[in-house]
């Protein structure tokens, strides 16, 4: 499945949709023959506030086969089907969507740990989807990730230095042999564990402190961009904010981008700057927090917003809420035109038809208000729904 | 479903409820596990009640004791390594604890019923879902097959399954989770049952899910009058439907209060830290409020309040002296309906 052959490539690469929104700026790709030039550049620093990743309609179908001997492609599961965005160095993008929306095929392509269908990722002007090797790894070590699951996602086998210390057996050259046990020590002490706990083993912590393991080994090669998917949905409400705390602190401490992937709204805008709301494989709105919570002009993010519950029973009664009917359409056959138009109030004949780009819409172009920004909608609107 | 058979299940319903015994109530109760080296305490004299037609919340942290209650009011801890030293469940005023498997058979389902929170798990997936529906029928009610999957239809409907005729023969496997949770609230539903015990319905489920079957869960409840005990961690669900909420901290119920009076004025310290560790608007871009340390392991309780080591008002009386439920008043001494605290400082909580 993750490997498809050149042929169904071939075909996805024909049919995959093209995302051409216009205000995306253009890449200043950086062409780099050798392999040490590609690590001279990788090295380079970013000043704050540059693009350090660049996303570009990023593409991955999952080929649905039938047949054992001869598999035949039946279809596609257009798990991501398009979509661009920046990262900005220090700043913190939180990606909101309902399960099945490909945020998390996303931050697995952007791994390279899943190669993508089409399109492209730019790290420093590099595409790293078309690397491998040696200077594959050495994107690698500069970008990391925090899972969702500190219960699985630790080797329960390995103590926890040998877990921490593991990436510096993939990448010797971050920390000599002899200084590997210090190095590991200073990370428990970063993320606010006891050094003393180096032989310990991943059964032996509550799920919170297990969490802090996963950052650890997250931050043990010193890496500029940290893709933490839902890294706190598995853990209790009291537990939740020291994890978050820490992930703020070390933001600053290391200068580090982090990508942040969740499907809690209110913690995703506590930590994000800006956010991204994808629906279906698309990036359906994408803003500054204070955009898509409080001017949100997709219907989707409208509906999302007005769904999640507050915890303040006065605002009970009187909150409009939008209640979607039915399910999110399979991604293997989505809704022809905007993938949101089938359970969308506003839908009309327009919608099956075009599919929206993602783009400040027409109507608040050269407004100086929060509802300029960048959303995938015909009929975008402001609604008020948080506060009415 | 405007069709199924009223008189069948609960005729007495209606009459019996005048209002003043609750329709369940749990006093004192304590629950424990036998392990091969530890005792672990996970319910340490619980008290709660629910009417007909209220939502109580059981709000709590993972360990805190609140499912097992659950389990125990429902009859389906296992037993052992399981064991209830002491305490009574009351059920329209009878101990349900002191009565014999065949007359618990006879509330279980009929009377009480129990959506679980993992709706894939809970169902079985060698049997189709009008099966498993329809055995609710069959086995309380005799009913014949037939009959049994007429009403499953109905039942499908109810919780607007689309399609349910086309549908009832399907495998759990073949809905979404929302569809899988509408069927495990309409299994809970069949009978028509007096009080439904919702473990964590939602948690695994989407937020635009989540709302669908909040909404379809309140209606259901006005529509029967029933009594609903919601297990939750999410202080967001709990805002949105509850009208009282009792807060669990390993194994003791630690505050009790109307829905409105808690999230205004907490009078316990651990309320107050699970409220303002909720992110809010005006502190972006400042640390948010954690409680501090972990929940204690259930077989070593701290000695005193089992809150001590993390309550940032602690004193050396909350380390000796386990705090009981205080009735909590105004500053003036008037009684504050419904509100209880275990802390002895609650005073200085609630109004300080």
């Amino acid at each position: 499945m993750a490997d498809p052959t050149k042929k169904d490539e071939a075909a996805d690469q024909k049919g995959a949709p093209r995302d051409t929104t216009p205000n995306v700026t253009e890449v200043d790709v950086v062409d780099a023959a050798s392999v040490e030039e590609v690590e001279a550049v990788l090295d380079a620093p970013v000043e704050r506030g540059e693009p350090i990743l660049q996303v570009r309609n990023l593409v991955k179908h999952f080929p649905l086969t039938q047949g054992i001997l001869f598999k035949r492609q039946i279809g596609a599961v257009k798990a991501v089907d398009g979509v661009s965005f920046d990262l900005y160095q220090g700043e913190t993008l939180g990606i909101v969507g309902e399960s099945g929306c490909g945020k998390s095929t996303v931050a697995k392509l952007l791994m390279t740990l899943e190669q993508a269908t089409a399109g492209e990722v730019f790290y420093k002007g590099q595409d790293i989807t078309k690397l491998s090797g040696r200077a594959l790894k050495a994107v690698r070590r500069n970008i990391q990730m925090v899972f969702q699951d500190p219960y699985t996602s630790l080797n329960p086998r390995m103590t926890v230095g040998d877990i921490i210390g593991e990436p510096f057996e993939i990448h010797p050259e971050v920390a000599p042999k002899g200084d590997r046990r210090r190095k590991v020590q200073d990370l428990l002490d970063v993320v606010g564990l006891n050094p003393e706990y180096i032989n310990r083993y991943p059964h032996q912590f509550s799920g919170g402190q297990r969490q802090r393991i996963g950052i650890a080994r997250g931050l043990a090669l010193n890496p500029e961009i940290i893709i933490c998917d839902e890294p706190v949905s598995a853990l209790d409400v009291s537990v939740q904010a020291q994890v978050i705390n820490l992930m703020e602190k070390l933001q600053d401490e290391f200068n580090l981008s982090y990508i942040f992937i969740a499907h809690d709204l209110s913690i995703v805008r506590h930590i994000s700057d800006r956010v991204g709301v994808m629906y279906l494989g698309k990036m359906a709105e994408i803003g500054t927090d204070e955009e898509i919570y409080d001017h949100p002009t997709h219907p989707y993010t409208q509906a999302l917003l007005s769904a999640v519950p507050v915890p303040d029973p006065s605002a009970r009664d009187g909150r409009e809420r939008i209640i979607l009917s039915g399910d999110v359409p399979s991604p293997a056959n989505p809704p022809s035109g905007c993938r949101f138009r089938t359970r969308c109030w506003k839908a009309e004949d327009k919608c099956a038809k075009e599919v929206p780009l993602l783009a400040i819409p027409e109507r608040f172009v050269g407004q100086n208000t929060p509802a300029a920004h960048e959303s995938a909608c015909h009929f975008a609107e402001e609604k008020d729904v948080v506060h009415a | 479903m405007t069709t199924i058979d009223k008189t069948a299940s609960a005729p007495s319903r209606r009459i019996e409820d005048d209002g003043k015994t609750p329709l369940l109530e749990v006093r004192d109760l304590h629950v424990e596990f036998k392990t091969r080296d530890s005792l672990v305490k996970a319910v340490n004299g619980v008290n709660y009640s629910v009417r007909a037609g209220e939502t109580l919340a059981v709000l709590g942290e993972s360990g805190s004791g609140k499912s097992v209650t659950a389990q125990a009011i429902m009859g389906i801890l296992d037993m052992p390594p399981g064991r209830i030293p002491q305490g009574e469940i009351r059920f329209r005023g009878e101990d349900m604890l002191t009565m014999s498997n065949e007359e618990r058979r006879q509330i279980r389902g009929r009377k009480i019923a129990m959506i679980f929170q993992d709706a894939l798990s809970s169902l079985n997936p060698v049997l189709s879902v009008g099966y498993q529906l329809g055995e609710m029928f069959r086995v309380h009610q005799g009913m014949s097959r037939k009959a049994a999957k007429a009403k499953s239809i109905e039942l499908m409907d109810r919780v607007r399954i689309p399609a349910a005729k086309d549908r009832v023969n399907d495998y759990p496997h073949q809905f979404s989770g929302g569809m899988r949770q509408r069927i495990m609230i309409a299994m809970a539903m069949a009978l028509e049952p007096d009080l439904i015990i919702a473990d964590e319905p939602t948690t695994a489920l989407d937020v635009t899910v989540q709302a669908q079957v909040m909404d379809l869960l309140a209606e259901l409840q006005a529509e029967y009058n029933m009594g609903l005990i919601l297990i939750t961690h999410d202080l967001g669900v709990v805002a949105d439907v509850a009208d009282k909420i009792a807060v669990m901290y390993a194994g003791r119920i630690v505050e009790t209060a109307p829905v409105h009076e808690l999230y205004k004025r907490p009078a316990h310290p651990y309320t107050r830290g699970l409220l303002d560790s909720i992110p809010r608007l005006d502190q972006k871009g400042q640390e948010l409020y954690a409680i501090k340390g972990l929940p204690p392991n259930l077989t070593r309780i701290p000695p005193g309040c089992a809150f001590n080591p993390r309550c940032p008002k602690a004193q050396d009386i909350c380390r000796s002296e386990v705090p009981i439920l205080h009735p909590v008043t105004e500053r003036d001494g008037t009684d504050l309906p419904g509100r209880g605290s275990a802390c002895h400082f609650w005073k200085e909580t609630i109004h300080g």
